[in-house]
């Protein structure tokens, strides 16, 4: 019983509560709340095409809930998601429109496999400089983001930018490259399915194997499974690459799976969401599922909200309702430990 | 060469560096006093938004500076209350505080604000009287005042931190609250007032963005400077004057990006993204001690035991 509450009944009641800060924001704010309300749910799921969109918005978040979630448990706090995807997200890009002449799904392959890899090393670099120099992952994390963001500026603007395009983007990638449709006559790609087995593989991986075990026990307890024979160092700078690649996989399926190419300023913080979708989900990859969802949801829903309350409610209340419920989660369970 | 290093040239490094130095200042006060403050970016936005909102409305700059601090205070009780009191992780909750100023700032603009209008910021000081003086004439003549709050505030601090009782007891939290605590120190509280004032400066450093730089709020206009600000209290090892330092230095990069473009260095055109990603990646390399390690104060984000 004390699981199950923890495990769904906390998280339902925290965004009860968010619910209701939002109505009391939105009336703070002049527009009356009800309306807005309903309107955010109605485009949250029940309008037409509501719900296929709402699930493209969760992908991105379940990938990069699950990439936070991976890192939490191995008791490293990766704040580098949003650097990884980013980097995933170009590398896979340029196996998009570099390479040709591969059959689709081997195309579609090394492009996931080029995000993967990429965003791997970009979360393997603070891993390795926390094992062997104890430099602290937040702050390095922090730091990797800003440095990503230069680099695909640099990268996206100087070198592989579109010559036949204005704006700073690569080229559209070969239609070899692309995640087949999953709903016919929506954007909804098999990234969505990609997300969900990303989830049960992690599942297995976490709760089913010694590397699994050894992870969860550094996240426990570092001491004691240092004395209990765990190579410490090696379950961390493991547990940053399997989470960077991850992100970097968050990155190279909305590239391949919904705008084809890269484009500078790509991501509207998804790495940052997924702290949001791993402290709900309560860093259990089934949990995460679900509170992507929701995230997902709710952000689409918003960009309608906004386009039929009057006077408009901005969808920037998303964040603060995301905001929010890290506060409370941050108050009820996920505490720092004593030492 | 010559055209590239002028005294305009340090005249920006100084504004650049401003915000920066101010921001760390609160890094410094939390983090020596055991908080871990990583909502310095949006304490600072926060800072930003409230400071010009309240100029657009009371009609005087210095009025909206002292609003702005208070909004950033105010989030640094959030933070204080939610890691001291409710011992939740710094780390979580500072990435909630950024998340809610991002994205409060931007709904109360769109909401409220059809067209952003300009604020009656904080002028700059003449200064007409130090204008005969070589160097210093030319590079703090018809500046801000918050240039000259960055130039003084460090050593104010560094009196305060160093050669006070109030100073020890913040150094002490920091170090070992439990031997803080049987000392006599009211660990908890020192930190409430440190946390706060953290808030209060990272966001008179927005005021600065908001009411000196632009007289107007621009979404997400801290842009990463309250993250410069952290890399600038590691690279400066949590001491004022070292802090301020590092954030003249990352200043110094950033006017010299804004002089470089489409310009060559020594032959060659350097990427104004090369100079922009100097400070992240100089601080990783300071963490990782390949120049001389920088240490943290000891019980920096570590909880309290409840007794």
């Amino acid at each position: 019983m004390r699981t199950a509450w923890r495990a769904l009944l906390l998280p339902a009641a925290v965004f009860g509560v968010a619910v209701i800060v939002a109505a009391v924001v939105i009336a703070l704010s002049g527009s009356p709340p009800l309306p807005a309300l309903a309107a955010w749910w109605e485009g949250a799921v029940s309008a037409p095409g509501a719900l296929p969109e709402s699930l493209l918005n969760a992908t991105p978040l379940l990938f990069t809930g699950l990439a936070v979630a991976v890192g939490l448990l191995a008791g490293q706090f990766n704040i580098g998601v949003e650097g990884q995807l980013l980097m995933g997200a170009l590398a896979s890009a340029w196996v998009g429109f570099a390479v040709s002449g591969l059959p689709a799904p081997l195309h579609i392959a090394l492009a996931l496999l080029a995000g993967a890899l990429v965003g791997g090393i970009w979360g393997w670099i603070p891993g390795i400089l926390k094992a062997w120099r104890g430099a602290h992952e937040v702050i390095t994390t922090i730091m990797m983001n800003y440095i990503a963001i230069y680099l695909t500026q640099y990268l996206v603007t100087k070198v592989w930018k579109d010559p036949r395009s204005m704006s700073p983007q690569t080229p559209e990638a070969l239609p070899s490259a692309w995640l087949p449709v999953l709903v016919e006559g929506t954007r909804l790609s098999v990234g969505l399915l990609l997300a969900l087995a990303t989830a049960l593989v992690l599942w297995y991986l976490l709760r089913r194997t010694v590397w699994g075990y050894e992870l969860r026990a550094v996240g426990a307890n570092a001491e004691a499974a240092r004395a209990a024979g765990v190579r410490v160092s090696r379950v961390i700078w493991g547990s940053m690459a399997l989470s960077g690649a991850i992100g970097g996989l968050a990155g190279a399926v909305e590239v391949l799976g919904v705008h084809h190419r890269y484009y500078d300023q790509f991501s509207p913080g998804y790495g940052f969401d997924g702290i949001a979708v791993a402290l709900l989900g309560n860093n259990h990859p089934l949990g995460a599922v679900l509170a992507a969802f929701v995230f997902g949801a709710m952000k689409n829903g918003a960009v309608y909200m906004q386009s039929v309350t009057v006077p408009a409610v901005p969808r920037e209340i998303t964040t603060v309702v995301q905001a929010v419920i890290i506060f409370f989660l941050a108050a009820v369970r996920f505490r720092r430990r004593a030492g | 060469m010559g055209e590239v290093f002028d005294i305009e040239l340090f005249r920006s490094a100084l504004r650049l560096a401003t915000p920066l130095a101010l921001a760390a200042m609160g890094g410094i006060l939390s983090e020596r006093s055991g908080v871990v403050n990583i909502g310095l970016e949006g304490q600072m936005l926060m800072g930003a938004f409230v400071g010009w909102a309240a100029a657009v409305a009371l009609g005087n700059g210095w009025l909206g500076v002292l609003c702005g601090m208070s909004a950033g205070a105010l989030l640094g009780f959030l933070h204080a209350l939610l890691t001291q009191r409710f011992r939740a992780d710094h780390v979580v909750s500072g990435m909630a505080v950024n998340l809610f100023s991002s994205g409060l700032t931007v709904f109360l603009l769109r909401r409220f604000f059809e067209k952003p209008p300009g604020a009656s910021g904080v002028p700059e000081w003449g200064l007409q009287w130090l204008q005969p003086v070589p160097l210093l004439g030319g590079l703090l003549s018809h500046q801000s005042p918050f240039v000259m709050l960055m130039l003084v505030l460090p050593f104010a601090l560094h009196g305060l931190l160093y050669h006070t009782m109030w100073g020890l007891r913040v150094r002490a939290a920091g170090e070992s609250a439990r031997k803080s605590r049987l000392a006599g120190i009211q660990v908890v509280t020192t930190r409430y007032h440190c946390v706060m004032w953290s808030g209060a400066l990272a966001a008179l450093a927005g005021t600065y963005l908001s009411l000196s730089q632009l007289n107007v709020f621009t979404e997400g206009m801290s842009a990463g400077k309250g993250f410069i600000a952290l890399a600038a209290v590691i690279f400066g090892r949590w001491t004022p004057l070292g802090a301020t330092a590092a954030a003249l230095g990352f200043g110094f990069l950033d006017a010299l990006q804004q002089r470089l473009q489409g310009e060559t260095l020594f032959g060659t055109r350097v990427p104004s993204e090369v100079l922009l990603s100097l400070p992240y990646l100089l601080t990783i390399i300071a963490l990782a001690g390949l120049v001389g390690r920088s240490i943290p104060p000891e019980d920096l984000g570590k909880q309290e035991e409840s007794e």
